[in-house]
């Protein structure tokens, strides 16, 4: 498929039309059942979003990135995965975070503050959310060369933005994984804005897929609103990165139906007749309809899918929100392996100064 | 007279430099259609056009080293960069290149630009939205660093800091982007490079603050007040150079000092204004010199960042302990 899919000609994998229609002799191993359940992930990390920007509304919930639009790639390509590879998110990658195994109270917990939500399990090999743009490709770069060395058969894979590839980190990432033919996915996430500047101002390169090209490796384009093109390019370039092949970047053309973030107003920068031609490719719908083709989905079943989500994300936000709030110690704790006498000193101090305050 | 909070004081500032010399550019990222993510630039594009006031890819060393090149080559531009925390990867050309053009070329070259940057913490953002890195560029010999705490002060240094022949970097404090508003005026005026202000007179003891920190030193000095306590209260303005003369001339009235830096503590700005005190003013002082700072630590998201950030209660400990000695 990446090879059949070529960039500079501007193909783009889709294999879930926005119509409801699937491209069966495109289609990846994958049964209507399946797409089913990964559907109601993708419903799933919608309504995941809406309440965590309903939280943020409301003041009960810090700057928040939202993933409306998104979800259906974040779920394909997070699905292909293995259960060793290792993710390095970006700040939009909510779908990703909850595919991967992170709980959702732990996701809440951090955009709510609270930097414990950013010690995933131990058994989750996701990385804490990369604030800083662009930066993070060169990890993912450096943990699949770990791998390699290490004779570890799994992949690595980095989720960023349109933005990011302005970086220079980026094209740093690209060309060692180029040069060393490492097991890393760069899955970028082309959702048309960084905040206000629109993709054709970002690079004057026609795909951001094709920028693979000069670094020696392939690339592909896919429809990032078709959870089955993602799933599809995601799971062939891991088999790729898995039997020596080296790396892929997959460019998901998406769009962000959303702000930036909380603190953001894109009605300065877009226009609403943009965002209602984009609702069109809404990656909800399209599953929706196929789905109901098959006779898999209905209003009926959807109702009841809803009623179960929202108990399940009220638990979470519940558990998040009765927390006992970290303890002052948890600033020092972390800033190295062993508490330098200094910090000790510093935080000695402060509770001290805690203590009069309450007397 | 027009009353502005520091946005719209910057945002003034600005725009008249713009107008008074067309060499002066803007570029960054979201500084033109959507005027700054704090609206610092709102308005300029559309009033000076794509060419003036530039958006750029995302891309800070990108950026940076770009406005370095124009500044060679004689134009004058204000460059953005988003947040405080970014500026880790323009780094490499600030301090390699910027700030050692004028000394590699020995004069031949010069990189007059301003580099812009929200500063700080106390809103409650994401992480790298909130750090104190001046000392990183006080610690760079040949870049000077800036940082108003009041909307009059902010439009006349960041005129004066476009008309500098040095590199600059103009650090905002975003903690009071838009708590203080004050009379400034439409009229033409600078606030020199490296001069500190004496906003509150006092015999006891000398509190020396800069940024969002001299709102918080302001109101520890009244509390201290009525607890009979007359603190002198200094707002650093520039941090490199730094205006010695003001400190010192204060430190030796009163005999007394501390230094409030949100920054954390070690090879902070204080240690500097400390060790300078002790060095040239030893025997004027009736206590050793208090630091007020953050910690040696990362600082913390918004569930614990009320405890990293030095409040007036903080500093009013300080005073204590200076006034007891």
């Amino acid at each position: 498929m990446i090879e059949r899919f070529d960039p500079l000609k501007g193909e783009m994998l889709r294999i879930l039309h926005p119509d409801g229609r699937l491209e069966e002799d495109l289609r990846p191993g994958l049964s209507d059942e399946s797409i089913r359940d990964l559907f109601q992930e993708v419903l799933f990390i919608r309504m995941l979003d809406q309440k965590a920007l309903s939280l943020q509304r409301q003041g009960r919930m810090g700057t928040y990135a939202p993933v409306q639009g998104q979800e259906a790639g974040q779920v394909g390509s997070a699905f292909a995965l293995g259960k060793g590879d290792w993710v390095f998110p970006s700040f939009r990658e909510t779908g990703v975070l909850y595919m991967r195994g992170v709980p959702v109270r732990d996701i809440l917990l951090y955009w709510m503050g609270d930097e414990r939500g950013a010690k995933v399990p131990e058994d989750v090999f996701v990385f804490p959310i990369s604030v800083p743009v662009g930066t993070h490709p060169l990890h993912a770069v450096g943990a699949a060369w770990a791998a390699k060395l290490q004779k570890e058969n799994i992949c690595t894979i980095v989720y960023f933005g349109d933005g990011a590839t302005s970086e220079g980190d980026f094209h740093e990432a690209m060309n060692f994984a180029g040069v060393f033919q490492l097991p890393v996915i760069f899955f970028c996430q082309n959702n048309q804005y960084a905040i206000s500047l629109p993709r054709k101002k970002q690079t004057a390169s026609k795909t951001i897929a094709q920028k693979a090209i000069a670094y020696g490796f392939g690339g592909i384009q896919v429809d990032g609103n078709d959870l089955l093109a993602a799933y599809a390019a995601a799971r062939e370039a891991r088999e790729k990165a898995l039997s020596g092949g080296g790396p892929t970047l997959i460019e998901a053309v998406t769009y962000r139906f959303g702000p930036h973030t909380t603190a953001d107003d894109p009605t300065k920068y877009r226009k609403e007749e943009e965002i209602e031609e984009w609702k069109g490719l809404d990656p909800v719908i399209r599953l929706q309809k196929y789905l109901a083709g098959k006779g898999l989905w209905d209003e009926g079943l959807e109702r009841k899918f809803r009623g179960e989500a929202e108990e399940k994300i009220n638990r979470a936000v519940q558990e998040a929100e009765t927390i006992s709030p970290p303890p002052v110690e948890d600033i020092f704790r972390y800033t190295y392996s062993q508490m330098t006498p200094v910090l000790k000193e510093q935080l000695t101090d402060y509770q001290a100064f805690l203590k009069e305050k309450e007397s | 007279m027009p009353k502005r909070n520091l946005v719209e004081a910057i945002n003034r500032g600005l725009m008249e430099e713009m107008e008074r010399d067309p060499a002066v550019v803007i570029l960054g990222e979201d500084v033109g259609r959507e005027g700054g993510v704090f609206r610092v630039t709102d308005g300029l594009q559309a009033r000076f056009g794509a060419d003036r006031v530039i958006d750029t890819p995302l891309a800070e060393s990108g950026i940076v080293g770009a406005a370095f090149g124009m500044a060679v080559k004689g134009l004058r531009p204000v460059a953005e960069i988003q947040f405080e925390g970014f500026l880790a990867p323009a780094m490499d050309q600030i301090m390699s290149h910027i700030a050692r053009i004028r000394t590699r070329s020995r004069g031949r070259f010069t990189s007059p630009l301003v580099i812009r940057s929200p500063f700080g913490g106390g809103i409650h953002a994401p992480e790298h939205h909130s750090d104190s890195p001046e000392a990183i560029f006080i610690h760079t010999p040949g870049i000077k660093v800036v940082i108003p705490a009041s909307p009059y002060d902010a439009k006349g240094l960041i005129k004066a800091a476009i008309r500098d022949a040095d590199p600059i970097l103009f650090f905002e404090p975003k903690r009071i982007y838009r708590a203080i508003k004050e009379e400034v005026p439409d009229e033409e005026y600078t606030v020199p490079i490296g001069k500190a202000k004496v906003l509150r007179e006092g015999d006891d003891l000398t509190l020396i603050s800069w940024g969002a920190m001299v709102r918080e030193t302001l109101r520890a000095a009244e509390m201290a007040e009525k607890e009979g306590v007359k603190a002198e209260v200094i707002d650093l303005r520039t941090l490199s150079p730094l205006d010695e003369e003001t400190f010192l001339i204060s430190v030796r009235k009163t005999g007394r000092a501390v230094i409030v830096q949100e920054a954390p503590r070690t090879c902070g700005l204080g240690a500097e204004i400390s060790a300078r005190i002790q060095e040239t003013s030893l025997l004027s002082l009736e206590a050793p010199v208090e630091r007020i700072t953050g910690f040696d630590t990362i600082v913390p998201l918004l569930k614990l960042e009320n405890h990293y950030l030095p409040t007036p209660e903080r500093i009013v400990r300080g005073i204590r302990k200076v006034m007891a000695f």
